[in-house]
């Protein structure tokens, strides 16, 4: 943990300027996600809003906000996370330096622009979560490849005798990434300069290969490069070492090699065989363990210093998304149970789970981790505002609760109602009238996602008077305010 | 275990291999399998490949991501049965280059659409899903009935499918783009069409005979969806 330290030697120089780029991006990227999910929210109370242009319909729309929300805000913050830990971590400056590092940043901009652009366009695989099509997938594939080497090459170049544990998810979650990407993706263009291929898999093992991916991404790129930022962030920003050694050596390797086999439980009761839907059932409850390890390592790191919860909105939004990490999953492996996804998949259950996850989770240890550092970064004394980071925590934890819950009611209400029959053995509903009692709820949701959005855009004016080197005079929190009173004539 | 821990915690290379060999295991296990065991796909009458305007529509229900909101995947439930139709097999979905069982039912499952609605409440439901469902939260597709079907590689998607293993004879491909024609243009011949493709539905799909259009493709696609298995003949595997 003391990556700060640099008694023993000489001072490390460490390169961060992709650090600072990325963390931007993220922000920005952030934002844009965000008021797409909102637009397509409000696509589905007003379909009007669509507008009947093929370019703003939610079926092209909905891959943009899911690329730019994982991939854009949450892939670039993973950059910019893992720059910085891998650094400090290992006392040695990044392998390749700027060069590399710019590389890795401009790659991946461009991705998400060649990415984000085709789907406007109706360019797309066709498989969720793996949308860009190959000419994309190729180039992602030799930024990964450079990601790899700068990564690796620092972590060997290190000075510290022992690989941090943080740096262990960050190493999982790169190497995963590619075996999965490649396997996924692997796809036959129709003819050289078209933009259309089709994917080697087909039907079934399509299938299969898709929700190995599908939930691996979860399980990688949105679980283990997170749990490797918490794991130097969270006790970064507490100052006390992780609760438990042993405890991450354990959820860790089990974490990893659980997650792989989760996949089937998206394909419960469809043509997939039965044996492979039980195998993912089973691992996917087995899971529940090495994640609430993970949870409780965190959220212990606190024990003996919970009073800094009063007074420190970054430890709010590390501690907070922790426990919504430890609620989806726990609410994951009980979804993967057959007898309850008979119910609630093809409903908005699954929609809220993934939010619990992504907004909860993902999004709120994300914000934690950029105001941890761009202070650091630009080399401010501190944020511009500490009361507004707990303004933007309250404005999106109340939004992620009007989110979640109103897909609950409407998940568990669209899946009851398929299956409600009358005395007479009828079903009762016919579809459209399931999509009218959506309304309300959709309403709701759509109220819920402006609240995160609205709390993201205070990060931004923090952030963006942090970086001109403004200090808000504010009273400092959960204290007695001991600063001079105003006279007032 | 911990003794492994502790050598990958001290070296960087050692970290990645054991990394990727654990993250590898699960994928093997479940997915390899499906390649080989003979039951995955069952023996079934009637699958053929998509005529080229089947295929053409498909590629556009790609395109406008239908699969977000709607399934292609009825699953053995006794609603689902009644709502849709017999349960999907692995076989009917065996020539899709990428699947499209979808994930989310915003919109009713598609696996059986074909041939329950006419062509006209398809082409008026596209252009203005409330005009027919007042419920509906569905996009409007209208613009789809104002361009014209670009086939001009429509052999060449053939021949990419057929690498990679559908049965697409050379016939099939050198024929794509006529037969492409004769399914979507009333009064054309549809004899050759027929022979290579059993099942087809032909016609004007759209209600503009004079063009063919991608509404016209999309609508043969929907047309033929879940009815090419011949159930009469189907026998449910022993489990």
């Amino acid at each position: 943990m003391d990556g700060h330290t640099q008694s023993a030697t000489a001072p490390v120089a460490y390169y961060d300027k992709a650090i600072r780029y990325f963390t931007l991006a993220s922000v920005f990227w952030g934002i844009a996600g965000f008021t797409v999910g909102l637009v397509i929210a409000l696509q589905l109370v007003w379909p009007q809003l669509n507008l009947g242009l093929e370019y703003t319909t939610f079926g092209r729309l909905r891959p943009l906000h899911t690329s730019a929300v994982i991939f854009a805000f949450g892939g670039s913050i993973l950059f910019a996370s893992s720059f910085y830990v891998v650094q400090r971590t290992c006392r040695a400056p990044l392998f390749g330096g700027d060069g590399l590092s710019m590389f890795v940043f401009w790659g991946y901009q461009l991705v998400i622009l060649m990415a984000g652009t085709g789907y406007l366009m109706g360019i797309t695989q066709g498989k969720e979560y793996a949308e860009p099509e190959w000419y994309v997938d190729l180039w992602l594939t030799i930024v990964w490849v450079a990601y790899l080497i700068l990564y690796m090459g620092t972590l060997i170049r290190r000075k510290e005798p022992h690989i941090y544990v943080a740096n262990w998810f960050y190493l999982a979650f790169i190497v995963t990434i590619a075996m999965l990407h490649l396997i996924n993706n692997m796809a036959l263009p129709v003819d050289f300069p078209s933009t259309k291929s089709y994917v080697v898999w087909s039907g079934v093992q399509d299938a299969l290969i898709q929700w190995w991916y599908g939930h691996n991404a979860v399980g990688f790129f949105l679980t283990a490069g997170f749990l490797g930022m918490m794991y130097y962030f969270v006790p970064k920003q507490i100052n006390r070492p992780v609760y438990s050694y042993r405890l991450s050596i354990v959820h860790f390797w089990a974490l990893i090699f659980l997650y792989i086999w989760a996949g089937p439980h998206h394909l419960h009761y469809t043509a997939l065989p039965d044996w492979a839907q039980t195998l993912g059932m089973v691992f996917s409850v087995i899971l529940w363990m090495p994640s609430w390890g993970g949870m409780i390592n965190g959220i212990m790191t606190l024990s003996g210093a919970w009073d800094k919860l009063r007074t420190d909105p970054i430890i709010r939004f590390m501690i907070v998304s922790l426990s919504f990490y430890g609620m989806s999953t726990f609410e994951g492996p009980l979804m993967a149970i057959k007898e309850v996804n008979a119910l609630s998949h093809y409903t908005d259950w699954t929609i809220g789970h993934v939010h619990s996850g992504a907004l909860g989770w993902v999004a709120m240890i994300s914000f934690a981790c950029i105001y941890y550092l761009v202070p650091r970064l630009w080399n401010r004394t501190r944020l511009y505002s500490i009361r507004l980071v707990n303004t933007h925590f309250w404005i999106c934890t109340i939004g992620i609760v009007f989110y979640i819950s109103a897909m609950w009611v409407s998940g568990i209400m669209q899946g009851l109602m398929w299956r409600a029959y009358d005395s007479q053995g009828y079903l009762v509903y016919s579809f459209a009238e399931t999509v009218e009692q959506m309304h309300p709820y959709y309403m709701i949701r759509a109220f819920g996602g402006f609240l995160f959005l609205l709390g993201a855009l205070v990060m931004v004016y923090n952030l963006w008077r942090t970086i001109r080197g403004d200090l808000r005079d504010e009273a400092p929190m959960g204290i007695p305010d001991t600063r001079p009173k105003l006279q007032t004539a | 275990m911990i003794g492994l821990h502790k050598k990958s915690e001290k070296n960087a290379i050692f970290l990645l291999v054991l990394s990727l060999i654990v993250v590898t295991i699960g994928g093997l296990v479940e997915i390899v399998p499906l390649f080989y065991l003979e039951n995955t796909i069952e023996k079934v009458n009637g699958m053929r490949p998509y005529t080229p305007l089947e295929l053409a529509g498909r590629n556009i229900y790609v395109r406008e991501g239908c699969y977000l909101c709607h399934s292609q995947m009825i699953r053995p439930f006794r609603d689902e049965a009644e709502r849709y139709g017999h349960y999907s097999l692995a076989a009917e979905s065996m020539y899709d280059h990428p699947f499209q069982w979808g994930s989310k039912r915003t919109g009713p499952d598609l696996a059986r659409v074909g041939g329950r609605y006419s062509n006209e409440w398809h082409a008026s439901h596209l252009k203005d899903p409330r005009e027919v469902v007042p419920e509906s939260v569905m996009p409007m597709y209208a613009f789809l009935a104002r361009r014209v079907i670009d086939d001009h590689a429509i052999a060449k998607h053939l021949s990419a499918l057929r690498t990679l293993g559908v049965p697409y004879t050379d016939e099939m491909i050198e024929n794509a783009r006529a037969d492409l024609a004769a399914q979507a243009v009333p009064g054309a011949d549809t004899s050759a069409l027929l022979a290579r493709y059993p099942k087809t539905p032909v016609g004007d799909f759209d209600g503009n005979p004079a063009e063919v259009t991608e509404m016209d493709a999309l609508i043969a696609y929907l047309q033929m969806l879940g009815t090419l298995v011949d159930f009469s003949t189907y026998e449910r595997a022993p489990r």
